[in-house]
C-alpha cells in the first residue's frame, strides 16, 4: 500500500515548499511552527476551534446537488460544497479563525495580512474584530479598485486597509508589503497569511484550517449517494480552497482530483495567472514552486478577472500533487469562468464568487468528457469556495446588466 | 583558497579601521551609469562594493532600494548585465559582492551563476532570503568555485542559529541592525552593538553592519565595532532625480567620501 498523501507536515512536498526567507523571521517562523505543532494536538485548542465553526461561522456548509445547471454538464450529477454559505461569504474564515486562536497563545496583540479579492481580508478584520485584534490588511491598489465593496467591509470591521503601490499593485506586491511590516514588528505582529503558500509551516498550516471542507464534503457524499464521488474539482491560485477539498480524497485513487487556474485571456496570450499550467519551478515568498517568471527569474505579472486567483504563485503542495501525477491542473478563461457564473445563476439561484466560477466552468467541461467517454453516470463534487455578492458588480460590467443612466459605482452593487 | 574580502577587511582591520562597504543596484539609472557610479565609490574611498541584482520582489527592501531596482527593471536591466558590470568594476583591487534574491539565481541555474560570477571577477553573493540551512546548492556550488557566501544574523536570531550562520558563511556575516528593512534611520539601535558581540562569541571572523546607516557620524559609531559598515539607501539617494547624471554621480561622491573619511577615523579617536 502506498504511504498516505494526508496531512503532510512539511516543510518539503517532494521538491517543493521549504522555507527561503529573510533569517530577521525565522524565529518567529519557528515559534509559529511550535505554537502551531502543540495547538493541533490540544484537545482545548482543538474544541474551541470547533465551537467557533458551529456557533460562529455556521459549520458545517452543506452540499447541493444542482441538477438544472449538471444538465449542461452532459448530464453527469453535479454536487456543490457551500462554502459560500460560511460566514463572511467563502472558505477563508476557516484558516482565520484557526491563526488568530494561535496569535492569541503566542501573545501578540495585532495581526497583519494581504488581501487579493478581499475575502481573505474581511475574514481576517472580522476575526480581528472577534478577537479584539489590532488588523492592518495590505491590499494592492489595483485590487482595491476592483474590490471597493471589500475595502468598506474590512473598514466596518475596524481594520486598517493600506494600498499598496509598488510593484504590479496586486496580490503578490500586498505579501511583499506585509512581509516587510512582519519583519519590522514581528516582536508584536503575527502574520496571518491567507493561502496554503509561503513559508513553512503556512502551506501545512493553512491546509489543516481548510481540511475540514474535505472532511466535511466527503463523509457527506457518502451519506448522500453512498459512495465517493469520480471527480473532486476546485479553483486554483494560492490552492488554499482546492488543497483543503483535495487533502481528504488524496489516498482515495479512485477520485480525480482537478485544480482550476485561471487562464485570463487564454494561456496562449501570456495574459493569464495559471501558474502550473504554464509556469516553471521558482521561489517566491518563501517557497519552492511554481511560479510565472520571465528569463531572468523576475516575477511575471498574472492577469485574471478575479483578483482572489490573480497571482503568479502557487502553494508547494499543488506544484508537489502535480509532479507526481496525483492532481491535474486545467486553465480556465475569464470569458469560460463568467458564463459559468452566469449559468450557475440562472440555473439553481446560486451567485457563486467569480473565483469558484473557474471551478465550475472546470466541472462542466470534466462532465461533458465523461459523458463522451461513455461515463454518464460520473458524480462531480465542486468546492464552491465563496459566493458572487462581491463580485456583481464586475459581472455587471461583463453582461451588460445596468441600464446606460444607473449608477454602478465601483464594487459598489 | 582565501576570501579576497576577508583578507581586504583583515588589512583594514590591521591599519585600525573597519571597511566601508557601499550597496549600488546594477541598472540605476542605468547600466553605464550604474558603473560610473561604483567607480565613483571606488574613487571616494569605498572598500568593498556590493552590487545589488534587480528584482521583482524585493522584499528586505525599504522605498529607496525598492524603487530604484523596480526603476532599473523598467529601463531595462537584465540579470546578464550583472556579470558585465562585475567584469567592468572587478579589475581596481575592491571585492565585488553580489547582493541578490534567491530566485534568480535558481532560475538561471545556481552553479551556472555561480559559475558565471566567478569567471566575471566577483567575489560572492549576499543572499537576504537564503539561509543556510536552505541554502544547501549554493553552499556547494560557492564552494567549487571559491566564492564567499554572506549570509545574514538578525537581532531575532536564536544563538543557535547565529552559530550556524557564522559557520556557514565565509567574507562576512551581514548582522542587520534592526528588525525591518533596508533604509536610513535616524538612530542604529544598539541591537547592532550586541548582535555583533554575539556572532564573534559564536565563531565568526568577521561581521559587518548593514540596515539604517545613512550619516557619517553613525558609519563611524558602528565602524568602532564592527568589521565593515554597509551603506545602501544613502547612496542610492543622491542619484535619484532628475539633475544631470554628472551632478548626481558629484552627490554621490561627496556622500561616499564623507562616510570614508569618518570611519576611517572612527577607531584613532576612539579605540587607539
Amino acid at each position: 500500500m502506498a504511504p498516505s498523501l494526508q496531512n503532510m507536515p512539511g516543510p518539503y512536498f517532494g521538491d517543493f515548499g521549504g522555507r527561503f526567507m529573510p533569517e530577521a523571521l525565522i524565529a518567529a517562523l519557528d515559534e509559529l511552527d511550535a505554537a502551531y505543532n502543540t495547538a493541533k494536538n490540544d484537545p482545548a485548542f482543538i474544541a474551541e476551534l470547533q465551537a467557533l465553526h458551529r456557533d460562529y461561522s455556521g459549520r458545517p456548509s452543506i452540499i447541493t446537488e444542482v441538477p438544472r445547471f449538471a444538465r449542461h454538464a452532459g448530464g453527469v450529477r453535479v454536487f456543490l460544497k457551500r462554502e459560500d454559505l460560511n460566514h463572511t461569504g467563502s472558505h477563508k474564515i476557516n484558516n482565520v479563525l484557526g491563526q488568530a486562536l494561535l496569535t492569541k497563545l503566542v501573545g501578540k496583540k495585532r495581526v497583519i495580512a494581504e488581501t487579493g479579492a478581499g475575502q481573505h481580508g474581511v475574514a481576517t478584520a472580522t476575526a480581528a474584530a472577534l478577537f479584539d485584534l489590532d488588523c492592518v490588511v495590505y491590499m494592492g491598489e489595483e485590487d482595491t479598485k476592483r474590490q471597493a465593496l471589500n475595502v468598506a467591509r474590512m473598514r466596518l470591521l475596524g481594520a486598517e486597509v493600506i494600498l499598496v503601490t509598488t510593484g504590479s499593485r496586486t496580490l503578490k506586491d500586498a505579501i511583499n508589503e506585509a512581509l516587510r511590516d512582519w519583519v519590522t514588528n514581528v516582536d508584536t505582529t503575527n502574520y496571518v497569511f491567507g493561502t496554503a503558500a509561503g513559508p513553512h509551516p503556512f502551506p501545512a498550516m493553512v491546509r489543516d484550517f481548510q481540511r475540514i471542507i474535505g472532511v466535511e464534503a466527503r463523509q457527506q457524499m457518502l451519506d448522500s449517494v453512498g459512495r465517493l464521488p469520480d471527480v473532486v474539482a476546485a479553483c486554483v491560485g494560492g490552492g488554499s480552497n482546492a488543497i483543503g477539498i483535495f487533502d481528504a480524497f488524496v489516498d482515495d485513487t479512485s477520485t480525480r482530483l482537478v485544480g482550476f487556474e485561471a487562464g485570463g485571456d487564454g494561456i496562449e496570450t501570456g495574459r493569464h495567472a495559471s501558474t502550473i499550467s504554464g509556469g516553471e519551478p521558482g521561489v517566491l515568498h518563501g517557497a519552492k514552486s511554481y511560479l510565472l517568471q520571465d528569463e531572468d527569474g523576475q516575477t511575471v505579472e498574472s492577469h485574471s478577472i478575479s483578483a482572489g486567483l490573480d497571482y503568479p504563485g502557487v502553494g508547494p503542495q499543488h506544484a508537489f500533487l502535480h509532479s507526481i501525477g496525483r492532481a491535474e491542473y486545467r486553465s480556465i478563461t475569464d470569458a469560460q469562468a463568467m458564463d459559468a457564473l452566469r449559468l450557475l445563476s440562472r440555473t439553481e439561484g446560486i451567485i457563486p464568487a467569480i473565483e469558484s466560477a473557474h471551478a465550475l466552468a472546470g466541472a462542466l467541461h470534466l462532465g461533458r468528457e465523461a459523458a463522451e467517454a461513455g461515463r454518464p453516470d460520473e458524480i462531480i463534487l465542486v468546492n464552491l469556495s465563496g459566493r458572487g455578492d462581491k463580485d456583481v458588480a464586475t459581472a455587471a460590467r461583463w453582461f451588460d446588466l445596468v441600464d446606460a443612466d444607473a449608477d454602478l459605482t465601483e464594487g459598489g452593487a | 583558497m582565501v576570501s579576497s574580502v576577508e583578507k581586504r577587511l583583515d588589512e583594514l582591520s590591521a591599519d585600525g579601521r573597519a571597511a566601508l562597504i557601499g550597496y549600488l543596484p546594477v541598472g540605476f539609472p542605468d547600466v553605464a551609469t550604474s558603473v560610473d557610479a561604483v567607480n565613483t565609490l571606488i574613487d571616494a574611498g569605498v572598500d568593498i562594493i556590493e552590487l545589488g541584482v534587480p528584482y521583482s520582489d524585493p522584499v528586505m527592501d525599504g522605498p529607496m532600494i525598492a524603487a530604484a531596482v523596480q526603476s532599473a527593471l523598467e529601463s531595462g536591466a537584465r540579470l546578464t548585465d550583472v556579470f558585465d558590470v562585475v567584469k567592468q568594476v572587478s579589475g581596481r583591487g575592491v571585492p565585488i559582492l553580489v547582493m541578490t534574491y534567491y530566485n534568480p539565481v535558481f532560475h538561471y541555474g545556481v552553479e551556472r551563476f555561480a559559475a558565471d560570477l566567478a569567471a566575471a571577477g566577483g567575489a560572492g553573493l549576499i543572499t537576504p532570503d537564503l539561509t543556510p540551512d536552505s541554502a544547501h546548492e549554493w553552499i556547494e556550488a560557492a564552494d567549487r568555485h571559491g566564492l564567499d557566501k554572506v549570509f545574514l544574523v538578525a537581532p531575532s536570531s536564536t544563538d543557535q542559529r547565529v552559530e550556524m550562520t557564522a559557520k556557514a558563511s565565509r567574507g562576512f556575516v551581514y548582522a542587520a541592525s534592526t528588525m525591518g528593512v533596508t533604509g536610513e534611520r535616524v538612530t542604529v539601535s544598539d541591537a547592532a552593538r550586541e548582535l555583533v558581540h554575539r556572532t564573534r562569541e559564536r565563531g565568526a571572523q568577521h561581521v559587518c553592519v548593514g540596515l539604517g546607516v545613512s550619516t557619517p557620524e553613525q558609519a563611524a559609531a558602528v565602524g568602532t565595532y564592527a568589521d565593515g559598515v554597509i551603506v545602501g539607501s544613502a547612496f542610492v539617494r543622491p542619484l535619484v532625480g532628475t539633475e544631470p547624471l554628472s551632478e548626481r554621480l558629484a552627490a554621490l561622491r561627496t556622500v561616499a567620501s564623507a562616510m570614508a573619511n569618518s570611519i576611517a577615523g572612527s577607531r584613532s579617536k576612539d579605540n587607539l
